[in-house]
This record gives structure tokens, sequence and C-alpha cells, in this order.
């Protein structure tokens, strides 16, 4: 049998942040937009899984391929699904909102700025912290968001998560020490119970990289901020430098 | 009537341009022959970076306007559209919105140095009085812009303050309903502070920095040492301790540009939202006026204020007084009492150097109790902080209020002649 106790949790998160009750984001990644690959990766599960219902109503495919280094081919090619779309398009969806307040009680929010009102590790968290719960109306519930009415999209990378009781050595809020076998008891530990066709870490990475391109749509000037303040400080800098000689020769003769 | 004493350039173009226009007897008055102390020190850099983040605000805020919608409908997408399709976009906006803190953290240094050095004492009275209403003006100025956005913050803020008329007895609820325009707030309030805010108010505050300057150029600059340095001129008439603004001070002030410019550049390129001080996270979220956001708090320069209102928690009946209305007094006395600080000050001595033991503790507690008026005002209260923001607002107008009688009965140190070091 297969590391069927694979407590995904565990593996990601400084456990001191593993609690009962568990905390809103328990699970923290540090987004880096210079890695492309993660955020090409990132842009493609978006828009296999998540762009059927999250607009990305300021984010162009355009701009996405230029600062992500993409072709524009590739980017026709395999990132819009749409024939409505075109390459200069914003990320718009098809889907109407009243069919989504329909379905599923509310309309999926648009994701272009979700990073920058909720943080990475809220949206790391949510993704990592689906699991099953029959008393909910899609089957599925999540630590972030209790009752979230978006059902688990990437359960077939991901496999069928559960909230179990089980020991852990890791230290538990609220759950007591076993003297014996060192061991805490919790019930609110999640783990993977069927897999899905990803392995956990690599899921985990798939994660990571969805929340990394949702942080590179937040702000994708960013990238140029980041290319442009080098240059900026350092002529800031000099030019601090002459005004200071400047000035010392000046009040050479003030006494 | 022409001056005949002008100051005229010899010859060539200067030349015909002072007997039509008085430019070199201006350059003269305001620069190569303005006398100011040669004891300035770090405190009097923050007048002329308050000029250069005013500048800098125009000008942003210009280019801003050509890409802004000014409506309900499009204003928040129309800043999104500035972030990421106008070229350089981002950059012109976070210079805005980082230069709005910037231009309260200028200004409140600014204005502390006038409290340390007595500035504001005879005969500066008008030079802080005009000073004072830039300041009034600003916060006005800066209320509105943050409305521009159309994010939850900006229409929850404005929410908040604008309700803050509707507690005055008799005409408050007609005095919010014709700030607003509307009925809540709209598009239309929106529409109208974007006037205020892009022209009516910039122009005021231009003209008041005008007439800021010509008073204090008028009477001459205090000095850390708060002395007089026109009581001893050398023969030519000349003071003293005075060295002209220009080249003396502009040299020196670049270099402290530079150092501002440095840091001022960190936080626009690296954290434009200031830890969410500066860009409250709420804001990313377009207004919604059906979903009120968990915690609404002004942005950090109005926090102080905002604390003093929070703090008046109790009616006084007998008048007929609530406590909101109260606490709408408080926080407006709270920056009219700055308006007679002059006639407050009774010491014979400007500088805090030379005051004595209780001006020096009061004006600490003073600044203290505003630090942590403005920490409070930006969290949620509990019934702890509240008592401890009520004792800051009264540690807060103890030092307007008493400053009649610990400024006169205390014994000062005597004023030397010439300015020191």
């Amino acid at each position: 049998m297969k590391k069927q106790l694979f407590a995904l949790l565990f593996a990601l998160v400084p456990f001191t942040a593993m609690a009962a009750p568990l905390p809103p984001q328990p699970f923290s990644m540090t987004p880096d937009i210079s890695d492309e690959a993660s955020l090409q990766r990132g842009m493609q599960l978006y828009t296999n899984y998540c762009m059927g219902c999250h607009s990305l109503e300021h984010q162009r495919f355009s701009r996405a391929a230029t600062d992500l280094g993409m072709p524009q081919d590739l980017v026709e090619e395999n990132l819009i699904f749409s024939s409505q779309l075109a390459f200069n398009d914003q990320m718009h969806i098809g889907m109407q909102p009243g069919d989504s307040v329909n379905w599923f009680g509310v309309s999926p929010p648009d994701l272009t700025l979700f990073n920058r009102i909720k943080g990475p590790d809220y949206i790391y968290s949510y993704l990592l912290g689906f699991y099953r719960d029959p008393s909910q109306p899609l089957g599925v519930n999540n630590i972030v968001l209790e009752a979230s009415a978006m059902p688990n999209v990437l359960e077939p990378l991901q496999g069928v998560q559960e909230m179990v009781c089980t020991e852990t050595n890791r230290p538990v809020e609220g759950a007591e020490l076993d003297p014996l076998t060192g061991m805490y008891q919790s019930c609110e530990v999640l783990q993977v119970t069927r897999p899905g066709s990803m392995e956990p870490e690599e899921f985990e990475e798939a994660v990571y990289d969805l929340t990394n391109f949702l942080v590179y749509v937040g702000e994708p000037s960013r990238l140029q901020a980041q290319a442009m303040a080098p240059k900026v400080l350092i002529f800031i800098f000099i030019f601090g430098i002459f005004a200071y000689f400047l000035k010392r020769e000046y009040w050479r003769d003030v006494h | 009537m022409a001056n005949p004493n002008k100051a005229m350039a010899e010859k060539g173009i200067m030349r015909w341009v002072d007997e039509r226009f008085p430019a070199t007897q201006m350059v003269q008055d305001h620069l190569t022959k303005y006398y100011a102390p040669k004891n300035f020190n770090f405190f009097y850099l923050f007048g002329v970076l308050a000029l250069l983040v005013l500048i800098n605000q125009i000008l942003t805020g210009v280019w801003l306007t050509m890409s802004y919608n000014p409506s309900g409908e499009g204003a928040f997408a129309s800043v999104e559209y500035i972030m990421r399709d106008v070229e350089y976009g981002w950059l012109i906006r976070y210079l805005h919105s980082t230069g709005a803190s910037a231009f309260f953290v200028v200004i409140y240094m600014h204005m502390f140095r006038a409290l340390l050095y007595g500035s504001y004492k005879a005969p500066r009275e008008l030079v802080w009085i005009f000073g004072m209403t830039i300041y009034l003006l600003l916060m006005a100025e800066a209320f509105m812009g943050y409305l521009l956005p159309w994010g939850q913050m900006s229409y929850w803020g404005a929410q908040v303050i604008i309700s803050l008329f509707a507690t005055i007895p008799f005409i408050g609820p007609d005095l919010a309903q014709w700030i607003r325009g509307d009925f809540l707030i709209s598009g239309i309030t929106l529409n109208r502070f974007f006037a205020l805010h892009v022209v009516a108010l910039p122009i005021v505050i231009l003209a008041l920095v005008v007439l800021h300057i010509i008073a204090l150029h008028e009477v001459g600059s205090n000095n850390p040492d708060g002395i007089n340095i026109k009581d001893k001129k050398d023969e030519a008439g000349k003071p003293l301790d005075g060295i002209p603004f220009h080249p003396y001070y502009t040299v020196k002030d670049l270099v402290g540009i530079a150092i501002f410019l440095f840091v001022f550049a960190v936080v626009v390129f690296y954290f434009p939202e200031g830890g969410g001080y500066f860009l409250e996270r709420p804001n990313f979220e377009p207004a919604n006026p059906m979903v009120t956001p968990d915690h609404i708090a002004p942005v950090w320069y109005f926090t102080p204020f905002y604390a003093i209102l929070r703090a008046i928690t109790f009616d006084i009946s007998f008048l007929g007084l609530k406590a909101e209305f109260l606490g709408v007094l408080f926080m407006g006395g709270a920056i009219a009492v700055l308006f007679v600080l002059p006639w407050l000050d009774r010491s014979p001595v400007r500088s805090m150097r030379y005051k004595g033991w209780m001006s020096k503790t009061m004006l600490a507690i003073f600044a203290l109790s505003f630090v942590v008026l403005g920490v409070l005002g930006a969290i949620p209260g509990t019934p702890i902080r509240t008592a401890v923001a009520q004792l800051c607002t009264v540690l807060y107008f103890a030092f307007f209020l008493l400053m009649p009688f610990y400024s006169k009965l205390e014994k000062t140190k005597p004023v030397p002649e010439r300015v020191t070091g």
C-alpha cells in the first residue's frame, strides 16, 4: 500500500501553523515572478482548469505572452480556447453571471486582482485545502473558505483528499500529546486517500505555479519595476554624491 | 508706476525683460538676496521636500487624468488600464499614490519643526495660518483623491467620513446629502470629488503655497535658536548670521532631495502598497454598496484624528449632545486648535532649546500621543484601546490648552546673541 496516510499538510508547511481548529491559511508560498517556466505552467493550468468560470478582465493574453516569453502562435494554439477571443484580448469568459448564480449560488469572482486582495498564501492554501464533505451541495468543503461554493476542479490531478483522524508526531494546536507514543491525535488532518494523476509533491508544485501566475496577473508591472529600480536608484545615488560635493564646495566659505 | 530702485540686469534680453517685468528683482528677493540663517538643520529640509512632492503630485496627476475615467462604471477599470496598458502608467500611478503618503510624512515633519523651534510665534503667525490652511485643504484633497480609484475602501471610507457631517444637529442629514449629491455615495459623488480633486483644491492649495512663501520671505526664516538674525547686520545691511538662500541652501537642499528621492524610489518600485497602509488591500476590489468590508480604516495620515473621533464614547445629555457628534467636534477641535497656536504660546523664547522642562515634556508627550493615536486609529477598537485613545486625546488637548500656563510659568534659558552651530 502506498503512503496512503500521507498527510499533505505536513509536507508543506511549518508545523506550528498546523492547528486544530485549522487556521485560515495553513500553507504558505513565496512567489517568484521571475520564474518564467513556473508562470507559463501556471497560465496553462489557469486556462485549462480555472478559466471556464473565472475571468481575468484586466489581463491580456498578449501581455502575458510578452512577459512570460511565449510566442504568439503557441499561445493562440494552446491557451486560447474560445473562438470569441483574440490574442490581444483580455481573458474574458463566456459564462453569463445569471447562469453561474443559478448553478453555484454565486458568480465566480474575477481573479485579476485576487492576489492583491487576499495574498498568495490564501490562494495557495485554498487550492490545497479542498476535502470531501458529503454534507456540502457539491460534496467538497474547504479549510480556508468554509462551505465554499466552488467544486474541487483540480481533483483529477490531486486525487481525493479527505479530512481524517490520525496520529502525527508534529505538534497540533489543541491536540494532546500522548506521552507513551510521543504522537498527537488530530481529526483535522488532510490526506489524499485516492491518488490522482499527480504525485502529491507534483500537485503541490502545480498549485505553486498556478498561485505564482495569479501573483503575476495581479501586478504585471512588477516585472518592469524590478528591472527599472536598480537603474533609478543608482542614478539617484550618483546624483546625491555630486550634490554632496557641490554642497561641500559652496559651504567652504560659511563660518 | 515702476519702482525706480528695482534691480535691473545690465544688458541683453534680461534687461528687456526687467524693463517690463521684475524678474531680476524677484530672483534677488526670493533667492540670491534672501538671507536665511546659516544654522538650519535636518528639520529645515521638509519645506522644500513638500514643494517637491507637490510638484510630483501635480505632474503625475495631470498624466493620470489623461487616462482616468471619472464614472461609477469606468473608474475602477480605468485605474487598472493605467496600471497595465498605459506606457509607464504603473509608475505614474505609484508615484502619485506614494506621493500622497510622502506628502503627509514631510508635512508632519515640517509642522513638528515649527513646534520645536517656535516658528509659529510672532512675527510668523500668518506663515503658520497659511500653512495650517494648506494642511487642512491637503486633507480634503487626499480624502477626495482616495475615492477616485473606486475600490471598496474608497467607497466605504468616504461613506464613513461623509456620514460624520450627518451627525451635526438639525442640518446634518441634509448637509451629507448635499455633499454626496445623492442619497448614497454614487457616480455623482465620484464626479464632483474628481472635479474638486483635480481642479478646485489644487488651485487653492497652489495659491496658498505662494502666500505661505511670500509671508515667510517678508518676515524671514526662523532658525533652531529661534532668534532674529536681522537684529545683527553688517555695514551693508546684510544679516551677520544670514547667507543667501541661493546658492547655499539650494545646493544643500539638493543633497536632502537626493536622499529623499532614494527612499521614495525604493517605496515606489518595491513597496508601493506600503504594507497595506498606502494602498489598502480591500481597495483592489471594486466599490460595492451592498458589501461592507470587515474593518474600515482611513489611510494612515488620518488615523490620529479618527482615533480621537472614536475615543468619544459618551453623550453629554444635558446639552443634548450625542457621542457621535461630540466625536466630530473633538476631531474638528483637534485640528482647529492648531490654528490658534501662535496665541497659546506665551513663552518669551521661541526655540525648544531655551524653553523650560515643562514645554519640552509637553511636546514629547504630545508627539507620543499623536503617534499612539495614529496606531490606534488604524486598528479595530477594543475597550482597552478606547481607554488609551481617550487618555491620548486628553494629552493631545492638554498640550495646547495648558500651553498659556506652562509656557509662561516655566523658567527659560538665556537666548544667545548670535546663532549657535
